[in-house]
């Protein structure tokens, strides 16, 4: 059994390149996904159109500008250069004023402001619509207190549990565990031991009277410690680099995790025993694991938005399950009582895909 | 104690292929058994069948007192095999490899080093270097070494001198005789006929069917017919030349000459060639009675009409 962890580790520390794949895509990919890739809006240009140009609109521009959310770009003079300010697509937003602003504000009570947004891509749409809105409301807020008046309107008051700042690191981080747990754990083992396939080794292998439960685990073991590894880079990134707390139990996130690693494991082997080559291997684990764990697991897309035959489909992704399980224990600090749900639904498909894999795994070459 | 191994009735198809066809052997103990056929004869297939690697469709088989289908854990333990494709870890050294395949087995080097010394001492000097950048005949060596760590008292050696140059050949070949010296069993497969005359017995094998199994002499005695080997300065012209004369027998390439076996007598024989030759435009025409080798009498088996 050593016998066999040795010769693995042999095998992947001197084949230098695949090293720095193994350490190297989560690096990147934390790296990318939480600085480049993010849904945050910085210093969106946006274009003022001001009918009016008195003190009100002026205090309320320089609120807007002050955060650090919008740039001004521009001053329109009229209607007709809004659209082709846009179609030059320098600016993202434009906020108009309507005329006489601060004079129908004190005389009616009411004033209005139309926000123009470029909504081709929908999410910073609605963002950009929130920050402004948001900033907008608090001006009229203040300076009805100040002139202690009492606010016309009811004002709906909206905290951010859990991610007060919105951070998209604190969603991307734990479907990034995610998908390269699943990615290091289960293609590395596939392919691993497709490759003694493809070379004739297991020919050698199968002929000795070591006992495949014993070549399985041998195979395994290895990449149960580098992905431990790998795991404990991802959390001190996230940790220290783009702040994100671990609010709950380090020990059960560490248990959790294992687990979900022994289950891509099973899964790796069971690609293993299906297919024939490593490159057979490899397109197996990045069609059935890689895309449906990035795309279905909640990660990058709400499951609450998806169609009930995708929702459905979500609940047999692994990924889904554990993602919910580090959320909880990362942000919302809970603990297993709360998420044994999901630990058992991760444990039984990791019993399933071990007893299926073991079955499958032939003593003969057939 | 050496073992003997039985096959009865073995056969074996692939989807679109009949690999092996009711094959029936008989292989005494501590004997050096080589089977030789060509690619795709089925030689492959019967070792794995031997190794318990893959199931006969039909047949029964047994190594010692060891059933070939039931008791292949025990076989596994007793028999070493050597894959013919080259199937050790290119990424490890020598030594690592050698190690490795020796805790497979639960034993050690040193433990068994008397019986691989023979072997393992031509490439000790190089025990450090990673497998992969060996020379064919010093992988090969590696990889018997390895087939033999665990002590087995029958090895079966697929293809061992596949692509690997003359003078290796050779010392494997002496490496196999004093293997057998020491007490194991032997099977070997070839594509090389001139291999086949150092084996006690060889299977000559074609399309899943052997042909017969004989010691090479006997082989070489039983060949019916002479062997006239022809030489010209046409040599391209003359496998066609001698096609169109009157009631050829055979003819065939065969190295540097052209072979034509006859019933006749061969001096007749000869003069009617040599004036067909020359009428056809040939100089330098050189003609000459060999002795059969293997390959002929492996070619005339070949070519046999079936008897029905």
């Amino acid at each position: 059994m050593w016998t066999f962890i040795k010769k693995e580790f042999f095998h992947i520390f001197r084949d230098y390149r695949s090293m720095v794949v193994l350490f190297g895509i989560p690096l990147i990919q934390v790296l990318l996904f939480g600085f480049a890739i993010t849904n945050d809006v910085n210093n969106a240009k946006i274009a003022l159109l001001d009918h009016s140009k008195d003190p009100v609109t002026r205090e309320i521009t320089h609120k807007l500008l002050s955060s650090h959310y919008f740039l001004l770009s521009r001053y329109l003079n009229s209607e007709d250069e809004i659209k082709p300010a846009f179609k030059k697509g320098e600016i993202k937003e434009v906020v108009v004023f309507e005329p006489h602003f601060a004079q129908k504000l004190e005389t009616e009570g009411k004033a209005r402001i139309q926000l123009i947004i470029d909504a081709t891509n929908p999410n910073t749409a609605s963002i950009l619509n929130g920050y402004t809105t948001g900033i907008i409301n608090s001006y009229t807020l203040d300076k009805m207190k100040k002139e202690h008046r009492l606010p016309a309107e009811v004002n709906v008051q909206t905290a951010m549990m859990y991610n007060p700042e919105l951070k998209s690191a604190f969603m991307f981080v734990p479907g990034i565990m995610t998908v390269i747990l699943m990615l290091v754990s289960a293609m590395m083992t596939s392919i691993s031991i497709t490759k003694e396939k493809e070379l004739g080794t297991m020919e050698a292998l199968l002929v000795s009277p070591v006992k495949p439960s014993v070549i399985i685990l041998g195979k395994v073991t290895p990449y149960v410690v580098l992905s431990s590894i790998i795991f404990a880079i991802i959390v001190l990134l996230s940790r220290f680099v783009f702040g994100m707390p671990i609010e709950g139990s380090i020990g059960l996130l560490v248990a959790e995790s294992l687990l979900f690693l022994v289950m891509a494991l099973s899964l790796g082997i069971l690609i293993s025993t299906v297919s024939k080559s490593q490159q057979q291997a490899m397109l197996l684990s990045m069609f059935v694991l890689m895309m449906p764990t990035i795309l279905l697991s909640g990660f990058i897309f709400p499951i609450e938005n998806m169609p009930l035959v995708l929702q459905y489909l979500s609940d047999i992704m692994p990924g889904k399950w554990f993602i919910i399980i580090i959320k909880n224990i990362m942000l919302k600090g809970n603990g297993f009582l709360y998420i044994w749900k999901e630990t058992l639904i991760i444990f039984s498909m990791t019993l399933f895909f071990l007893m299926v894999s073991i079955k499958k795994f032939n003593v003969r070459l057939e | 104690m050496s073992l003997a191994v039985k096959i009865k009735n073995v056969s074996k198809s692939y989807p679109n292929a009949e690999a092996l066809k009711s094959i029936t052997l008989d292989i005494g103990p501590n004997e050096l058994f080589g089977f030789i056929g060509p690619d795709g004869a089925g030689k492959t297939t019967l070792f794995r069948i031997l190794t318990s690697l893959i199931l006969p469709d039909k047949g029964t088989g047994s190594i010692g007192n060891f059933d070939i289908v039931k008791d292949y854990r025990k076989i596994r333990k007793e028999v070493g095999y050597m894959p013919g494709r080259f199937s050790l870890y290119g990424d490890l050294t020598v030594e690592e490899n050698l190690q490795f395949y020796a805790r497979l087995f639960n034993t050690s080097i040193k433990e068994n080093y008397d019986l691989i010394e023979d072997v393992y001492k031509q490439i000790e000097p190089f025990k450090k270097r990673r497998a992969a950048d060996l020379s064919g005949g010093m992988k090969q060596k590696l990889a018997l070494s390895c087939a033999l760590i665990h002590k087995p008292q029958l090895i079966i050696l697929d293809e061992p001198t596949t692509g690997v140059d003359a003078i290796s050949r050779k010392e494997f070949w002496a490496l196999l005789k004093s293997m057998q010296q020491k007490g194991i069993t032997i099977l070997v497969s070839t594509p090389y006929m001139d291999e086949a005359a150092l084996c006690d017995r060889v299977a000559l094998m074609q399309e899943g069917n052997i042909l017969t199994i004989d010691r090479p002499g006997q082989i070489v005695q039983d060949f019916s017919g002479k062997i006239l080997g022809i030489k010209t300065n046409q040599m391209h012209a003359l496998l066609n030349d001698l096609l169109q004369m009157e009631q050829p027998e055979r003819v065939y390439r065969f190295g540097a000459f052209v072979h034509l076996v006859t019933h006749d007598n061969p001096d007749a024989c000869a003069k009617k060639v040599r004036s067909h030759l020359e009428a056809k435009g040939h100089q330098n025409i050189m003609i000459q009675e060999q002795p059969a080798s293997i390959e002929d009498c492996f070619l005339a088996l070949m070519h046999k009409p079936e008897t029905p």
